[in-house]
């Protein structure tokens, strides 16, 4: 049942939440400004009330089931990190405070950028990117700097492997510079030959996901790092994928230059459906004066008597600010919940088991469906939803069906270096029983595949909408519940 | 696959048909079929511009693929056919006729001799 | 405590998948790097975990425990009960973005409303699900009017009178385009609220012309002769505007502007020293294509029955690669909800008794300082909506310390971004400020004048 939009729910006089009068001597809006019309939604409480609640009954989430999306690490939103988020000392503070009234979110985001620092290896971290893209955006403009400053303007072209996120390449040109595609080689790792052709004094750096966006851990990962470090190049380390190495490994002490993390995959803050998210960066000793501003230091280390200050300081050589304020607050309070109840153990079991799932739904699905890098995966692993006796099935078809059984597809068409990609990351938070029946599950549509092909073509058959015409959608453009220009005449 | 005898191709899936120095250019029936259908095109020039092969001429955007149309002759652009921004599924139903994109006029015939007749580009489109 | 391995299931796990013990799977990883130690403190039991944060927390004092007039980009609103409550529900914040329409119409008619109310708030013809903040959203305009002349217009045109972190953050994101020009915010050019010296740097040159409404200062400007100026040379104009304030003002959607972007904290979003927050970014049709970021479109499934999508993705990164013009992957996703249950709570009655109450109550604040000796009122002929400027004849640092030790955040130092306005305040009164409240400025400020 369609649910109306809240401009159909509207009848003029109602009214929701109510303020009181002006309890002030009164002064008149000057009558040039006032605005004439305003033909916003009138509804009472209870109407909104219900309406929200009645969308939110048409999401599939991760509060109702597995959601085993390749490289979003759709792990469990802990209740606590909600809480502590919403304690009125850190949700009332206004961000232009003076410093001496908020050493609490000062100190967390000081202590903060250690963690994230500590855990991946680097020298030192900044959290203000409000998300992925964002971190990736600082990451590039950091290493441009760093070559400019170095007086070296040749370097212009960054290495960005073929199976990469798509905002890798836009981040890139976004900054100047010229992305250029890596190929991989069989075995799932950056074609070595390829790489070392491409380094050469124009080089900028590379931009490496490790695991990349097939799950595979970089067998020469040593080797790519050092070639691209003798070429003058630094190394870019985007972290999607960094809920297979807490515990495990540590990016800098291997020669990552500058990474990004995503708070919103790996450090379970919520995807609200869409955002927001959070993309601290990491930087190695070298690049820490390049980090952007605002930057969180200690301002005065204290003593026996009196605690530690800390307040803001722009890094000498900073790109500057992206941001306003100091970045995603309310995310930064969740992530120092999750690693502060976590410690060292917690994080090494949760890449443990992250990588334990994969390998156990890998195994489990292999003989069903193309496996076309047959090695130990990582945290995710990418299958082909496609086979060559019903080609009339794609990896669409298969992930539509998967509603049918109430499972969320997994991540489909990327990457793109496999045709028919379905990668399936299940996250450390899923218990067998859910792995099992999603393996059946998939058992059963490959079954139908065969015997009822119908099923798979016409998928879902029970969610609230079907199947959704897209190209409807692109050809005639409705972004809005009335039509446009004509809502002052309603 | 529509392949006129008449034009000259590119590997990337243009087409050129040159009359007294002018060059008329599109994409072909192989390029719209693999994108599907279009819902946009985005010019990257306008005319009175000066263009090299191998420059940018736009982006075609279908519901899930965007594509770059590149010049392979260089010259001076004459026209630039508007009417694509309104019924850009022109690019589907008639490619070559009118769904052409772009037209030029040429600087430098012998660009032309780097261009594949419709047998090479026929038998280049069964292979890939 | 979130991993619900026990011993039997990891020992079946690895029976399944052929080896022996856990560490086996991580022998791709090099020896001397693997497992290495974290120098972070001892795990916590969630109440371990509650109390520590607690008492960080309360390391803070908060606009709960001042009296507030700070504003500068970020407002302290009152936020309606039934806001977060809706927000809370797991449907809606531990959901994905919305790539499968089948099993996402909550969020996606949430932001099919959102972009409508967005839409109709600035008198646009579209807006889009949200970019991060007010000055990214900004920064998204450089670019879209930069691509849409194709560069041959290099010139961008700022107010000096537009937030200085989002001229800051517009230069940052411009940084590697060599041939674009940012300029008009310099103190020459100056802050008028006649803009002639802005509006005489408008050439064939200029891609865009972006000013504020209210502006920084929260002074109302009459912007139609800029926009007509910008228009009869072929530029593009921007409009940062403040939410809360269109419920009372003409939208700059009626007044010409091509593109509207603001910050979109006041709706709904709590202070939370700084983010997350809310970009909004709107546009007239003729720039529909050229938005960045997400946008919901309607329209209908296999079985004809009405259905929300993500569309005109082909703009986007995920297609576009290197060729988008934006990197963009998130929206704000829960912001966006909280917004839009905001605006439909308050609805047009509840919207504009904010906007009034923020009005009335800035107005009585002016007019009661602007009474006291030392005390002045710099812009007292321009109209304001819930922000002004004071000069007082203290030093500003001193006068807002005095302030804080009687337990009032006096505002923000104009000095530090505008030296011509140093000895400046900036003070915005919203409607958590009562006349009791104002009474008791006025008298800690009179204080000061006799101290």
């Amino acid at each position: 049942m369609r649910e109306p939009t809240i401009f159909e729910l509207s009848s003029p006089g109602r009214a929701g939440v109510t303020f009181q009068e002006p309890d002030v001597p009164l002064t008149d809006i000057p009558q040039e400004f006032a605005r004439a019309n305003f033909p916003f939604p009138e509804i009472s409480e209870l109407g909104v009330v219900r309406h929200f609640t009645k969308l939110s009954q048409k999401n599939y989430a991760i509060d109702l089931g597995f959601y085993p999306l390749g490289s979003c690490t759709m792990k469990y939103n802990p209740k606590i990190n909600e809480a502590t988020a919403r304690y009125p000392g850190f949700a009332a503070t206004h961000p232009l405070q003076p410093e001496d009234t908020v050493q609490g979110n000062l100190y967390l985001m000081y202590t903060l950028q250690y963690w994230l620092a500590e855990i991946g290896g680097f020298a030192d971290a900044t959290l203000t990117p409000a998300a992925g893209a964002q971190g990736e955006l600082v990451g590039t403009m950091i290493i441009a700097k760093y070559h400019k400053d170095r007086g070296d303007l040749k370097r212009t072209r960054i290495l960005i492997p073929d199976s990469a996120h798509g905002t890798n390449p836009a981040s890139s040109a976004m900054t100047g510079f010229e992305p250029i595609q890596l190929p991989s080689d069989e075995r799932g790792n950056v074609d070595l030959l390829a790489l070392a052709e491409l380094c050469d004094d124009t080089l900028a750096g590379i931009m490496f996901t490790n695991p990349n966006t097939l799950g595979l851990f970089d067998e020469n990962t040593a080797e790519v790092i050092r070639i691209v470090h003798e070429a003058g190049g630094l190394v870019y380390g985007d972290g999607a994928n960094m809920n297979a190495l807490l515990g495990v490994f540590k990016p800098g002490d291997c020669g990552i230059d500058v990474m990004h993390y995503n708070l919103h995959k790996t450090f379970s803050t919520p995807h609200g459906g869409g955002g927001p998210g959070s993309g601290p960066v990491m930087v190695c000793e070298k690049l820490v004066d390049y980090l952007p501003e605002p930057h969180v230091v200690m301002t005065n280390p204290g003593d026996e008597e009196t605690p530690p200050t800390y307040g803001f300081a722009r890094p000498k050589k900073s790109i500057g600010r992206v941001k306003t304020f100091h970045g995603h607050f309310g995310m930064l309070v969740r992530a120092y919940t999750y690693i502060a109840m976590l410690g060292q153990e917690g994080l090494r079991d949760i890449a443990e088991k992250a990588v334990l799932n994969a390998n156990y739904l890998q195994a489990k699905l292999k003989g069903t469906y193309t496996l076309p890098y047959d090695r130990s995966c990582m945290h995710e692993f990418v299958l082909e939803g496609y086979w060559k006796d019903v080609p009339d099935i794609h990896a669409l078809d298969i992930a539509k069906r998967l509603m049918d059984y109430d499972f969320h597809p997994p991540t489909n068409y990327f990457p793109l270096i496999v045709h028919e990609a379905l990668m399936i990351e299940p996250t450390e938070t899923e218990n067998v029983e859910t792995l099992d029946s999603f393996v059946d599950a998939m058992l059963k549509i490959a079954e139908e595949a065969r015997t009822q092909p119908e099923l798979l073509k016409n998928a879902p058959h029970n969610t609230p909408v079907k199947r959704a015409d897209e190209l409807k959608a692109a050809k005639d453009l409705v972004f809005c519940c009335y039509p446009v220009g004509e809502w002052d005449k309603k | 696959m529509l392949v006129p005898e008449e034009l000259k191709y590119q590997k990337t899936d243009e087409w050129v048909k040159v009359e007294d120095g002018i060059a008329t250019i599109g994409i072909t029936d192989y390029a719209q079929d693999s994108l599907s259908d279009v819902v946009f095109v985005e010019f990257a020039i306008d005319p009175d511009d000066e263009v090299s092969a191998g420059d940018s001429l736009a982006t075609i955007e279908s519901v899930k693929a965007a594509a770059e149309v590149v010049f392979p002759v260089s010259g001076k652009i004459l026209e630039v056919n508007q009417i694509l921004t309104d019924t850009p599924e022109l690019l589907n139903s008639e490619p070559y006729t009118g769904g052409w994109l772009a037209k030029v006029q040429v600087s430098d015939e012998s660009e032309l001799d780097n261009l594949m007749d419709s047998a090479a580009y026929d038998a280049y489109c069964q292979d890939r | 405590m979130f991993t619900p391995h026990t011993k039997a299931d990891v020992e079946a796990m690895l029976k399944t998948i052929g080896v022996e013990k856990v560490e086996d799977l991580f022998t791709v990883v090099p020896e001397k790097n693997r497992f290495p130690d974290l120098n972070l403190p001892q795990p916590l039991s969630e109440m371990q975990a509650a109390t520590e944060l607690d008492s960080i927390a309360s390391a803070n004092a908060t606009t709960r425990d001042f009296i507030s007039f700070l504003g500068a980009g970020a407002y302290q609103h009152y936020i309606p009960a039934a806001v977060d409550n809706l927000l809370q529900r797991g449907e809606f914040y531990t959901a994905y973005t919305p790539y499968q329409p089948e099993i996402s119409q909550g969020t996606l008619q949430a932001i099919f409303e959102f972009q409508s109310l967005i839409s109709l708030l600035t008198g646009m013809d579209v807006s889009n699900a949200s970019h991060y903040d007010g000055a990214t959203a900004a920064a998204e305009a450089v670019i879209l009017a930069f691509n849409q002349f194709r560069g041959k217009r290099p010139k961008v045109l700022l107010s000096r009178a537009i937030n200085p972190q989002y001229r800051e953050v517009i230069r940052g994101y411009m940084q590697a385009n060599d041939t674009i020009r940012i300029v008009g915010d310099d103190p020459e050019t100056g802050i008028e609220p006649d803009l002639l010296k802005l509006i005489d740097q408008i050439d064939r040159d200029t891609c865009l012309v972006m000013v504020q409404y209210p502006d920084f200062f929260g002074r109302i400007i009459d912007y139609k002769p800029l926009i007509e100026a910008a228009h009869a040379q072929g530029a593009l104009v921007a409009v940062v505007a403040n939410p809360t304030a269109l419920a009372l003002l003409t939208p700059p959607g009626e007044i010409g502007a091509d593109i509207v972007v603001g910050e979109g904290q006041p709706l709904g979003i709590p202070l939370s020293y700084g983010g997350p927050y809310l970009g909004f970014f709107a546009v007239k049709n003729a720039l529909l294509r050229k938005i960045s970021g997400r946008l919901v479109g309607e329209t209908v499934d296999t079985q004809g029955e009405l259905a929300y999508v993500l569309t005109l993705t082909a703009r986007e990164q995920h297609i576009r690669r290197e060729k988008a013009s934006s990197n963009i992957c998130s929206n704000q996703g829960l912001m966006t909800l909280a917004a839009t249950i905001y605006m439909t709570l308050l609805g047009k009655t509840g919207f504009q008794q904010v906007a009034n109450l923020c009005y009335q109550n800035a107005h009585y604040t002016a007019n009661s300082l602007g009474d006291l000796a030392g005390f002045s009122l710099p812009f007292e002929a321009t109209p304001f909506f819930h922000e002004f400027v004071i000069r007082a004849d203290e030093n500003v640092p001193e006068l807002l310390a005095h302030l804080q030790d009687h337990g009032i955040l006096g505002g923000y130092d104009l000095g530090k971004d505008y030296p011509e306005l140093e000895g400046c305040l900036l003070m915005a009164v919203t409607e958590m400020i009562s006349s009791e409240d104002i009474d008791y400025l006025s008298d800690v400020l009179n204080e000061v004048e006799h101290a």
